[in-house]
């Protein structure tokens, strides 16, 4: 199966400088989905989430426009040919 | 030579030059915009210094990252330099402190972070192991956080034995005689206002701890109110803050150079943290705390900043040179141990951490 994941422009260095970037998990769940990502580009992965394995508080995963943490968090169900959004929340200071 | 300043602050580092003496300094930065630098270090003991800081992204997450041309590129390690191991459970939060070990331990740097934990790197910064000495001590649950959360804030290694001394808020001082494997408190004599047992074997709110130039037996502590001093390697510790204006502040930092020399930042209280009748002033001791002069020229009245406990630090000349950040964003340099102050920096983000070191 192949998901297109969405980045900002912010982390679209650590994957080569693209903002679209084709997955293929070895899973049909987003923590697959992030394991995947991670294991090409170890940097991105490490700004989505932290050495627990969590997203981290203030990164937003929405799986085809509905946010993961009202969706089963990293055990969310990923289709084939979905598109996986990685959004920064709204914080700062 | 040049001298060289690294101001860590809230959104970003900055880093001072002077090629004069440092009787004048030049601004470079920002580096790392947008990112906090809570713990910056100069490491001069390779061919080509290397800088590290310790950075927190907004929303992505803490790590080191390094810069071997003086801040011209920044590197980081791709799994990232601190990361827990599976088994503990836990997740960085945040670098507290970076400290090079000496010249003979060439490789070895330290670093103290958030959650309570010490890490120990053999490749000049760009990974660490975690000192299971410390982190499996049994004290360790009942550590508890301080405002800025709890974390491993100083750690001095002595350069001559095995013994390494930390401290921590909360918790107090712990200190290894044998690299880092076992571990026990030295807080003796040590305040805990904000505890029902005010002298408790641990759990101070210990804020910074500085080696004087005698040796390693002697240390000053800026506490959660009171200034101590040990000479016997924090076995007993014993109030220093008469003479003090306020016992309450963040840094305290000791002359490399000049046993009995050092200097602390008084602020008025845990509720007030501002200096005394905002009047923002350094004071200084020549006998190891038996007395206090205060130091003002080249300092503002009408301040009504903080300056947090990594936000002084002194230079390695035969005249220490001092040099501390408000979080209001002003930097000042003195050049004379303090008794005038320049200003080398202001309108910055918050300063949190300040590094000197000299240049070849």
């Amino acid at each position: 199966m192949s998901v297109q994941v969405l980045l900002p422009g912010v982390l679209a260095a650590l994957a080569g400088g693209e903002k679209h970037v084709d997955v293929e998990p070895a899973g049909a769940t987003l923590g697959a989905l992030l394991d995947a990502l991670e294991a090409r580009h170890p940097m991105l992965g490490r700004r989505i989430r932290d050495e627990t394995g969590q997203v981290r508080r203030f990164v937003n995963v929405y799986v085809d426009g509905e946010d993961i943490r009202f969706n089963g968090g990293l055990a969310t169900p990923v289709r084939d040919g979905a598109e996986v959004q990685v959004l920064p929340s709204v914080a700062g200071g | 030579m040049t001298d060289l300043l690294a101001i860590g602050t809230r959104k970003g580092l900055w880093l001072a030059r002077s090629d004069d003496d440092r009787r004048t300094w030049t601004l470079d930065g920002p580096h790392l915009l947008a990112q906090e630098v809570a713990a910056v270090s100069i490491d001069t003991r390779r061919p080509s210094p290397r800088i590290l800081a310790g950075i927190q992204y907004g929303h992505w997450g803490p790590t080191v990252m390094w810069s071997d041309d003086v801040g011209g590129s920044w590197n980081e390690t791709d799994h990232g330099a601190i990361r827990f191991p599976e088994d503990a459970g836990a997740a960085l939060a945040r670098v507290w402190q970076l400290r090079p070990d000496t010249a003979e331990r060439a490789e070895v740097v330290w670093a103290g972070c958030e959650p309570h934990s010490l890490w120990r790197s053999t490749d000049g910064g760009c990974s660490f192991e975690l000192v299971r000495g410390l982190w499996d001590h049994p004290h360790r649950p009942t550590w508890e956080p301080g405002g800025g959360g709890g974390a491993v804030h100083t750690i001095l290694p002595d350069p001559a034995s095995d013994r390494v001394t930390v401290a921590m808020s909360t918790g107090g001082v712990y200190v290894s005689e044998d690299g880092g494997q076992k571990w026990e408190p030295r807080n003796r004599g040590i305040t805990a206002v904000f505890a029902p047992d005010p002298l408790p074997e641990y759990g101070q709110c210990v804020h910074k701890v500085a080696v004087d130039a005698s040796g390693p037996d002697r240390l000053y502590a800026q506490n959660h109110f009171g200034v101590f001093r040990t000479d016997d390697a924090g076995n007993s510790w014993s109030s220093i803050a008469g003479g003090l204006p306020a016992d309450f502040g963040f840094p305290v930092v000791a002359s490399p150079q000049t046993p009995g020399t050092a200097w602390v930042i008084p602020l008025v209280a845990d509720m007030q943290r501002v200096p005394p009748d905002g009047r923002l002033r350094v004071h200084r001791t020549r006998d190891a705390g038996a007395t206090w002069t205060e130091l003002g020229v080249g300092l503002p009245d009408g301040n009504w900043s903080a300056v947090m406990r990594d936000a002084f630090c002194a230079d390695e000349h035969d005249r220490t040179g001092l040099y501390f950040g408000t979080r209001d964003g002003c930097v000042y340099a003195s050049a004379d141990e303090g008794d005038t102050f320049t200003l080398v920096a202001d309108h910055l983000p918050d300063v949190l951490a300040v590094r000197a070191a000299r240049l070849p």
